[in-house]
């Protein structure tokens, strides 16, 4: 199963960046191209940043060990798209002129929290094979739990560009407090005692 | 001033467009379908027409709105505007008066005429257009009015109709909108009552029947579907200083040194441009410093930003 599924959703993870593709090649972006592709590309960032989070608590509610086996494939994905978040706003929108970009992370809240969830991202990309698994041991673990901060600085970031009470933003902060929230050892056990009775 | 000061090849396809201004510049008079209801002057302007910039394809200009009554989206406005009603439509001048009035949209367009006005139009958000207006000067507007001594504002008011307008059922902003100038600002020359834009009557998504323009200041200053204009004594709250104080000032004129939470002000992004092209920087007042700069004079623009 896995062998046919794993490259299934490896493709399908690869949709947003052929859509944003097709619309840089296409002309297609509209009256604010950059903008376009930066929301495109922050958005799917978010997105799998959360559905990262969201294997474990799956693999616990239902039982089924193989969500697991998805979880770094979408941590990366997510460290892809953020990438091309922080380039198109270095280098489509900024023009690599780095003095706005200084001036932007230093200043600019929502900038900073979102430039320090790329750079969380880092150390989770460089031990994320299975070699480090093995190496780190217990750290690893430890290690990867900054995707929980991950989770909270990317939708910080969101809500902090929000002009005022949007409605996208707010789901998304629902989905993270749902996600962590399922990972406190206090639900584990309620969800267990369940399962038993 | 002549009225044509592009060349058509400065100009981005909007065919219709440069047609008829050619036309009107050959023939002299005014004819034609789409606006012929309108009562528009075309002789002479009273400001420094656009002449570097090329004015935005009115497919954006008219698809890439903020107008939250209408949904947040900037593509919420032309999507569920369509059916929104603009006629009958009453506009009332009243507060610090001596003889408040109401008059129809169609008494005002038929008391006075508008004339097309290019102006830079530079949204908070950090990016910018350059709409070809149809309008006239609020001044000639607020003259129908006698203010007493007590008057020093003016205060405008957009309509309220969460029937028609669905993002109204949300409290994204305090409904209905509202906006401010003070009397000296709304006098001026440079400031308008809108009635159409690109030769043609005013979409409701571009805020019709009748919206304000203030080209010195940011985009939302320029208030929509106006219901009422009241003259007061004490400065108005707007709708966005309401909901963020530190962010929104009053004066809000376009101001590349004093920074936004959220947006670099000492450039824009032109709507229209391709994905390769750069920002370009903003300039104090959007340009329009030679006309009214004198109005804030001795004044700390960091502080009344």
């Amino acid at each position: 199963m896995i062998r046919i599924f794993k490259p299934t959703i490896f493709v399908l993870c690869l949709v947003p960046f052929i859509i944003i593709a097709y619309q840089i090649l296409f002309n297609k972006l509209g009256a604010e191209p950059v903008k376009q592709v930066t929301h495109h590309t922050g958005e799917w960032t978010l997105r799998f940043i959360l559905l990262s989070l969201a294997m474990t608590p799956l693999k616990n509610i239902t039982k089924i060990l193989a969500w697991i086996k998805y979880r770094r494939m979408l941590g990366l994905f997510a460290f892809f798209y953020g990438t091309l978040h922080l380039l198109t706003y270095i280098g489509l929108d900024y023009q690599f002129n780095l003095d706005p970009i200084i001036d932007d992370v230093l200043n600019k809240k929502f900038i900073f929290i979102g430039f320090a969830a790329w750079i969380l991202m880092l150390p989770l990309v460089v031990t994320s094979n299975q070699k480090m698994v093995l190496i780190l041991k217990q750290n690893w673990k430890k290690i990867h739990r900054l995707s929980y901060l991950i989770g909270i600085f990317a939708v910080l970031h969101f809500i902090w560009l929000s002009k005022t009470i949007f409605f996208e933003p707010l789901i998304y902060l629902i989905i993270l407090i749902t996600l962590l929230t399922l990972r406190l050892d206090f639900i584990k056990f309620l969800l267990k005692k369940k399962s038993v009775t | 001033m002549k009225l044509n000061k592009f060349k058509s090849s400065e100009i981005t396809p909007e065919n219709f467009y440069i047609n008829r201004r050619q036309f009107l510049k050959e023939m002299g008079i005014i004819t034609g379908t789409a606006f012929a209801s309108q009562n528009i002057i075309t002789s002479a302007l009273s400001y420094t027409p656009e002449t570097e910039r090329k004015i935005t394809p009115y497919k954006f200009a008219t698809t890439y709105n903020n107008y939250y009554e209408f949904g947040t989206s900037k593509s919420d406005p032309h999507k569920n505007s369509k059916d929104f009603i603009t006629k009958p439509w009453d506009i009332k001048i009243d507060g610090e008066v001596e003889n408040e009035i109401t008059l129809s949209v169609e008494e005002i367009k038929n008391m006075i005429p508008s004339e097309e006005r290019i102006y830079r139009f530079r949204c908070v958000e950090g990016w910018s257009m350059v709409v070809p207006w149809l309008g006239f000067p609020l001044n000639k507007l607020l003259n129908k009015v006698k203010p007493t001594s007590k008057a020093k504002f003016v205060k405008f008011t957009s309509v309220y109709d969460p029937d028609q307008m669905k993002g109204q059922r949300f409290p994204v902003l305090n409904w209905p909108y509202k906006e401010g100038l003070r009397i000296d600002e709304a006098m001026h020359p440079l400031t308008i009552m809108v009635t159409g834009l690109y030769g043609k009557e005013l979409p409701n998504q571009n805020g019709a029947p009748l919206r304000l323009i203030v080209p010195w200041k940011y985009g939302f200053k320029s208030a929509k579907a106006i219901v009422n204009i009241k003259f007061v004594e004490k400065m108005p709250i707007s709708s966005w200083m309401n909901a963020s104080p530190k962010e929104y000032g009053f004066y809000s004129n376009v101001n590349p040194n004093v920074s936004h939470p959220r947006w670099s002000q000492a450039t824009e992004r032109v709507i229209g441009e391709n994905i390769y092209s750069p920002r370009i920087k903003t300039v104090m007042f959007n340009g329009y410093g030679d006309e009214v700069a004198g109005l804030y004079d001795g004044m700390d623009l960091r502080k009344n930003f």
